[in-house]
């Protein structure tokens, strides 16, 4: 035992050697690859991932999430709670203390009215701000003093986090893009390409949807932080590229996003120059039903409320259909590793995963067969399964990726096995994810009887998550196909959790409804989940200090990246 | 001459415009939505205020007039005044990018030189190797030269770029040790500046690759019609009468042949020169060198009409001036072909 704790000591010794005697910019420079380019350094004005990561290095929020999906303070010496006065007893204020003495890149100082123009540069209706629905019900910012801003929600915020906390909302210099509110935001090209920020580094030169280059920032709150003293920000090319060069050439030092197939990933990472890491977020690769009649007969109100669908509405072939996917062989076929098999539309933060449906974990052909029979519906002569002449036929749609064909292409088989036509369509991503209402194969409107994409929900609230599919969400003509009910859901029940919901402040009973909405989605079989799959990143083994992070940028403690020697 | 260029170049004006109206309206007409690529956790209010923000809500034939006299009157300006330090330009839209916001000509600036050096290099290297090999080989024709040509040729013609590319990287970047002397980077770094011979010697190194796996291509093209044009010309009459005359066999060849040999020729060559600013859409994604060709690519990939259709407008005027350039350089290699 003795021994074991000197050993481990000695270890610690090691690993903190080089954190202890870290110098400013010691390390010299640090390689990133991302294979989709950042556009702009704004994050504003993209709302985009890649985006937010390259911002990450320059602007900072007030607090983040760390890589457990705690949120910690960033630019504030604590977290405003109901406990330590910081949020009021009524959940309609939270008042933010800045840590003194912090400094923009420039040496000017950081102050409240700073994070109250953020606010008032994101709300502007003209400014296209891609964020601003984390600003929702904030009715004001104020700045009593240099140092404290205080948010005000025009409703009762159990979750007050929203704004100014994670990467989608870090503080702009007031100073530097007063000038830029409203329509003036797009053409503010130089503020939105060299922002001056409170990060660990600043951009030296900015080549969009290229490469950026940073140096460290010389105020930077500690000193001894960050050990680079340049990180080059490449991007291009593709998944591949982007995770040979990191675990096999070796010329860079992070990658971003490898969602390759799994044998070659495990291929990569044989070289022995890199590691793979990965960290499980909220993103569930889902299949959607439709209840509404999708057929082009019914014109205006095709796939709307007023026409129930023909045969997905009986909830036997909805939880049949469930039955027969095997999802643990396509998440193996899919993900390997980097998936895990789920029955949970909401399967992280740990504490909201329910345990009630996991059932579906096994694939039930035989059960499946025996459900179809006992509701009348029999196979007919040509192999389909009718009742009262309905036939089971499903036109089952998603966007362009060998993976999700993969999926196709082995659920068709299950579906046929169960007596149920399959019809497999796939859409270019950027017609399906797009909005336009012009096009008739957006995954709103949803013209098909199934579909399957992957979504998520950004930091570790999932409160507005699971308000998507409350009754008045389904998109339809009146809203111009706008709304997250995808496959128009409607339960009088479930809208009351939503509600009960917006005002529970307690952590164990917002769990408790949480469960309880993922809960009645899953026991009604409007959607089946099928994987749960993770952010999947590269570094060398000469980097170290990084911590994977799913709730926030991958990029949030680049100050803390050092190399290993 | 001089009159046919004229006429030619003004005929060139109304090409143009239908030109742009057909890929504007194309582009209108596609499906697809710039806020395609913003993240589902994004609500579509928020998208479809982005959208208005970036001027989408105007009706198809403004777009379009805004979109030509930013083209050919705002752009030209902003060129004047950065030569001339004027200020026509100041306070004009210009054309921006619905990704970056901000001016589309700047990104295609800064694109143009790697894509100069990497693939305008290639089609330079290509033509060098590639015309007398094709020489060669029809002079010698059936010889072992001749045949070797012919099957590196058909290599370089048949084995598509993304595969000779990756083979490359995975020899030269993934077996070869990086400490050696033959490795060479998989990635291209724009951000190099030769101001050093190490420098110098760094930017070789990474344009080693993507410049081989383009010159094999082009190569490969070129030299079979030099070959093919020059044995057409060899059994021609007019070379049985040089010879007969006493003439060396060096200037029946060089002289005689070649420059007769070479009108198809150049037209191959002419026309494969607007590519060369189009950048090479897959060998520029193999290496990362982001030059013209990917910043085209992430652009329709993004759904950024106003950079797809400046990039693409840019192109169709490379297309029409060289066919021009390719008019007059007959007029020039054979002096029986005259226009006036």
């Amino acid at each position: 035992m003795k021994m074991k704790s000197i050993l481990l000591g000695a270890a610690c010794a090691f690993a903190m050697a080089p954190a202890a005697m870290a110098e400013r910019g010691a390390d010299g420079n640090v390689n990133i690859i991302y294979w989709q380019a950042p556009s702009t350094m704004n994050n504003y004005l993209s709302g985009g991932t890649k985006e937010m990561d390259a911002a990450a290095l320059v602007l900072e929020p007030l607090a983040r999430y760390d890589e457990t999906g705690a949120i910690v303070p960033w630019l504030v010496d604590e977290v405003p709670t109901v406990a330590n006065g910081g949020v009021s007893a009524d959940l309609k204020t939270i008042t933010w203390k800045l840590t003194e003495g912090l400094k923009w890149s420039d040496g000017t100082a950081l102050t409240s009215a700073d994070v109250q123009f953020t606010w008032e540069y994101c709300v502007d209706p003209d400014g296209g701000c891609a964020n601003s629905n984390y600003f929702e019900d904030v009715v004001s910012v104020e700045t009593p003093d240099d140092l404290t801003a205080v948010v005000t929600f025009g409703v009762a915020k159990p979750f007050p986090y929203g704004p100014f906390v994670g990467g989608n909302t870090p503080i702009l210099q007031k100073a530097q893009f007063k000038d830029c509110l409203g329509a003036k935001a797009q053409e503010c090209t130089t503020e939105n390409f060299n922002p001056i920020g409170t990060g660990p580094f600043v951009v030296t030169d900015f080549r969009p949807n290229d490469v950026i280059t940073f140096k460290a920032n010389e105020n930077f709150r500690d000193p001894a932080k960050p050990a680079f003293a340049t990180v080059t920000f490449k991007g291009g090319g593709d998944a591949t590229a982007a995770g040979r060069a990191v675990l096999e050439t070796g010329e860079f030092d992070y990658a971003w996003n490898l969602q390759l197939a799994p044998d070659v990933l495990a291929h990569m990472a044989k070289a022995g120059k890199g590691q793979v890491i990965s960290g499980f977020g909220t993103s569930v690769e889902r299949i959607m039903i439709n209840l509404t009649d999708p057929s082009p007969d019914l014109g205006e109100a095709r796939a709307t409320k007023a026409h129930a669908h023909p045969f997905l509405s009986d909830i036997n072939v909805r939880k049949a259909l469930s039955m027969s996917i095997d999802r643990a062989l396509l998440t193996e076929i899919g993900y390997g590793a980097t998936g895990k098999a789920t029955c949970n539309v909401l399967p992280a933060p740990a504490i909201y995963a329910s345990t009630a449906n996991d059932a579906c974990l096994v694939q039930d052909m035989a059960g499946a067969k025996a459900l179809l029979d006992d509701a009348g519906w029999v196979v007919a002569g040509d192999g389909i399964r009718a009742k009262d002449g309905v036939r089971l036929s499903v036109r089952y749609q998603t966007s362009t990726n060998a993976v999700r064909q993969d999926y196709q292409a082995l659920i068709k088989q299950w579906w046929e096995e169960l007596g149920v036509e399959v019809e497999l369509r796939n859409i270019s991503a950027s017609v399906f994810f797009g909005s336009d209402p012009g096009s008739d194969d957006t995954f709103q409107k949803f013209f098909a009887d199934v579909q399957m994409y992957t979504n998520n929900f950004s930091g570790t609230d999932p409160e507005s998550y699971m308000a998507n599919w409350q009754c008045n969400q389904a998109p339809s003509p009146e809203n111009q196909w706008q709304g997250n009910n995808i496959p128009r859901f409607c339960s009088a029940e479930y809208d009351a959790l939503v509600a009960e919901m917006a005002v529970t402040g307690d952590i164990d009973k917002r769990i408790a409804l949480a469960k309880a909405m993922n809960d009645m989605l899953m026991q009604d079989f409007v959607m089946l989940p099928i994987t749960h799959r993770s952010d999947v990143s590269a570094h060398s083994n000469s980097l170290g200090g990084v911590q994977m992070n799913v709730w926030d940028s991958e990029t949030w403690n680049i100050a803390d990246w050092h190399r290993v020697k | 001459m001089l009159s046919f260029t004229i006429r030619r170049l003004l005929l060139a004006v109304p090409t143009l415009l239908f030109i742009a109206l057909v890929i504007f309206s194309l582009l209108k007409l596609a499906p697809g939505d710039p806020m395609a690529q913003v993240p589902l956790t994004v609500p579509p209010e928020v998208k479809e205020r982005m959208r208005e923000a970036l001027g989408l809500g105007q009706p198809n034939h403004i777009q379009f007039y805004k979109w030509m006299v930013q083209f050919f009157i705002t752009e030209p300006q902003v060129i004047i005044d950065q030569m001339f330090g004027t200020t026509f330009a100041e306070g004009k839209q210009r054309v921006i990018s619905w990704q970056t916001r901000s001016p589309v000509m700047d990104i295609i600036w800064q694109r143009m030189p790697q894509t100069l050096w990497v693939v305008g290099l290639s089609y330079v290297v290509a033509v060098i190797i590639a015309v007398p090999i094709g020489v060669y080989s029809a002079y010698r024709q059936y010889s072992w030269f001749d045949q070797i040509g012919t099957f590196i040729s058909m290599i370089g013609f048949s084995v598509p770029t993304f595969f000779t590319g990756v083979l490359l990287i995975v020899i030269f970047s993934v077996l070869i040790s990086p400490d050696s002397f033959f490795w060479l980077p998989s990635i291209y770094d724009t951000t190099l500046v030769v101001d050093s011979w190490e420098n110098l010697g760094k930017q070789i190194r990474q344009m080693i690759m993507p410049v081989f796996v383009l010159a094999l291509y082009s190569a490969a093209q070129i030299s079979r019609f030099m070959r093919a044009s020059m044995l057409d010309n060899l059994n021609q009459d007019y070379v049985r009468t040089a010879r007969a005359k006493g003439l060396k066999e060096r200037s029946v060849v060089l002289v005689h042949v070649l420059r007769n040999s070479m009108i198809p020729v150049v037209t191959v060559i002419a026309l494969g020169v607007p590519n060369v600013f189009g950048g090479s859409l897959i060998t520029e994604q193999i290496f990362k060198v982001n030059g013209i060709g990917q910043l085209l690519i992430t652009a329709i990939q993004a759904n950024d009409l106003p950079m797809v259709q400046t990039i693409t407008f840019i192109f169709a005027i490379l297309i029409v001036v060289f066919n021009l350039i390719a008019d007059i350089l007959y007029g020039i290699l054979d002096p029986r072909i005259r226009y006036d």
